[in-house]
């Protein structure tokens, strides 16, 4: 399913009840991680559930795999590599994810930690993004809300 | 007669609409909500008393410093102090406990020494003394409470021993709601010598404080918990030992004579008390007090054992929720599961219906892990929750519930 698709599915659903059932849909049919690769490096903090992303570098675009302990947050890993899977590090530097999901009417549904933890992934997979860059002197800056 | 929907129309927050929906507001052993007479108080403080305290001899610098002495005073009557001097104002709880664990721990804490905690312990109380156990080589005893969550006697009374030199303990825990035997463990310490830190946050919201019945040493409480304004906290100790203790914080306000070569301190409480104090935080705090000590505490505690056994019985209703604290003795708070549900999941539908819940760790995470999760969904009970709160809260409760199952 590409992003275009998503947005015109959430801009569809008009209440809150079925965005959040896609959602949880999305969230049901993301893979879930193995014990082994829900370890602490892959952890983001500032989630208020337990959030993995592990990041793979293969010649010159970036994926990455995510899972939470929670289904909400599961529907929205689904949607956050949907927009940052099989991109170029510039092409994720580049991605404006609130713009995104303020097309989905799914910002406003989003509670404010909710969205904080969603941007802590961002974060984290931009973080990955400069890293394959050799931005070395951006690493720093990673817990910023540069671009946020 | 204790009657909760009179109460709440003291409070114009719950009034307001969330999402639409009826305000139900279940997180009050994070924060309470304000009454009017409070916000009330603030503004007059600041429209028509403002100017700092123990400073200039003018008319509203003197009135300011009656209000604040004042709130003090108050302070004292709510908790039963023997005098007003044993009142330190502090930014929060948390902040008067580090202040003994940073004065009089520093000061009386050596190598072997042992400071026992429970395992239920808000981080407040555990990370401050964990931190002032490396700085001093004292090492950190834990005792366990049942596995309903009830204070286990044998279990307290095995871990002191004559290396004890400060308990530290809460009355009532944020995460199980279990009320703590003070006066008793007051009283064992005191046998062996040890001195007892009181965490009084969440009992202090349920239960009447007497720290004299207590005989605690020191007891800490938050403003905001109690009704009253949020960056002010109440620090009780004995003046004893107030007195022989070395200062927190240095600046204005606190000293006795100051040199270019030395100064001497001031007496407790303000010696405590550096800088220019929360002035109308401490005077909105009294009047916060004020309004709670016109309710009868048996009375308040009445109700809420029957709230309790109401929210508890209808909590238990719904299939696959587990309660996690069901001490014989306990306040008004329900940290629960539900099995294969997330409690942020929960809370996410349950906000979406106006109904405020916490979830997540409360501070408590080494507790919360020991019980077998990394995350709780916790409601709480506040002077102003009725049965039809509850009610509502169950509802969404099983909508949300019936929301998830019904996809998965």
């Amino acid at each position: 399913m590409s992003i275009g698709n998503l947005i015109e599915d959430f801009s569809f659903l008009d209440n809150w009840e079925d965005k959040y059932k896609y959602l949880i849909e999305l969230g049901n049919q993301l893979p879930h991680f193995d014990d082994s690769q829900k370890i602490e490096q892959w952890r983001i903090s500032g989630c208020q559930s337990q959030v993995w992303i592990i990041p793979h570098f293969s010649s010159s675009l970036l994926s990455f795999q995510g899972d939470s302990d929670a289904i909400i947050v599961r529907g929205i890993i689904a949607i956050v590599l949907e927009i940052f899977n099989d991109k170029s590090a510039q092409e994720i530097l580049d991605i404006d994810v609130e713009e995104i999901f303020d097309k989905m009417g799914l910002r406003e549904h989003i509670t404010p930690n909710r969205r904080s933890g969603m941007l802590a992934m961002v974060d984290k997979i931009k973080f990955y993004a400069r890293q394959s860059l050799g931005e070395k002197n951006e690493y720093s800056r990673v817990s910023g809300q540069e671009n946020l | 007669m204790f009657d909760a929907h009179i109460v709440r129309k003291d409070f114009p927050i719950l009034n307001r609409l969330i999402e639409g929906k009826k305000n139900i507001y279940m997180d009050t052993a994070a924060s309470a909500q304000k009454p009017r007479v409070l916000l009330r108080r603030l503004e007059k403080a600041y429209l028509e008393e403002y100017a700092n305290v123990h400073r200039g001899s003018y008319w509203l610098s003197e009135l300011a410093t009656e209000n604040y002495e004042k709130a003090r005073y108050v302070a004292a009557k709510f908790i039963n102090s023997e005098s007003p001097d044993s009142i330190i104002f502090t930014r929060s709880a948390t902040e008067g406990i580090n202040l003994v664990a940073a004065t009089y721990g520093l000061a009386n804490l050596h190598e072997g020494d042992e400071i026992l905690l429970s395992r239920a312990e808000h981080h407040a109380n555990l990370v401050t003394w964990q931190q002032t156990a490396l700085k001093t080589g004292a090492k950190i005893v834990y005792f366990d409470l049942d596995d309903c969550g009830n204070f286990f006697w044998n279990n307290f009374i095995s871990a002191l021993s004559s290396r004890t030199k400060i308990v530290a303990v809460t009355a009532m825990s944020n995460v199980l709601g279990t009320i703590f035997p003070v006066e008793r463990i007051c009283k064992a310490a005191h046998n062996i010598g040890a001195k007892v830190l009181i965490d009084a946050c969440q009992f202090a919201v349920h239960k009447k404080i007497d720290v004299q019945k207590f005989d605690c040493d020191f007891l800490a409480f938050s403003g905001h918990k109690v009704y009253g304004p949020t960056g002010i906290g109440v620090l009780y100790g004995k003046y004893d030992l107030l007195k022989e203790m070395p200062p927190y914080q240095y600046g204005g306000d606190m000293i006795e004579h100051v040199s270019y070569e030395k100064t001497t301190f001031a007496l407790p409480p303000a010696r405590f008390e550096a800088g220019t104090p929360a002035i109308v935080q401490a005077i909105g705090l009294s009047a916060s007090l004020e309004y709670m000590m016109q309710f009868n505490f048996d009375d308040i505690e009445h109700y809420e054992a029957e709230l309790i056994d109401y929210t508890t019985k209808h909590l238990l209703d719904i299939r696959g929720l587990k309660i996690l604290g069901t001490a014989k003795d306990k306040g008004g708070v329900f940290s629960f599961a539900i099995d294969g549900i997330h409690p942020q999941d929960l809370a996410f539908i349950l906000a979406k219906e106006g109904v405020a819940i916490r979830t997540g760790h409360f501070c408590a995470q080494p507790l919360v892990n020991s019980l077998g999760y990394s995350s709780l969904a916790r409601a709480s009970l506040g002077i102003y929750t009725t049965k039809e709160d509850i009610d509502d809260f169950i509802v969404a409760l099983q909508k949300a519930k019936n929301f998830f199952t019904n996809e998965m």
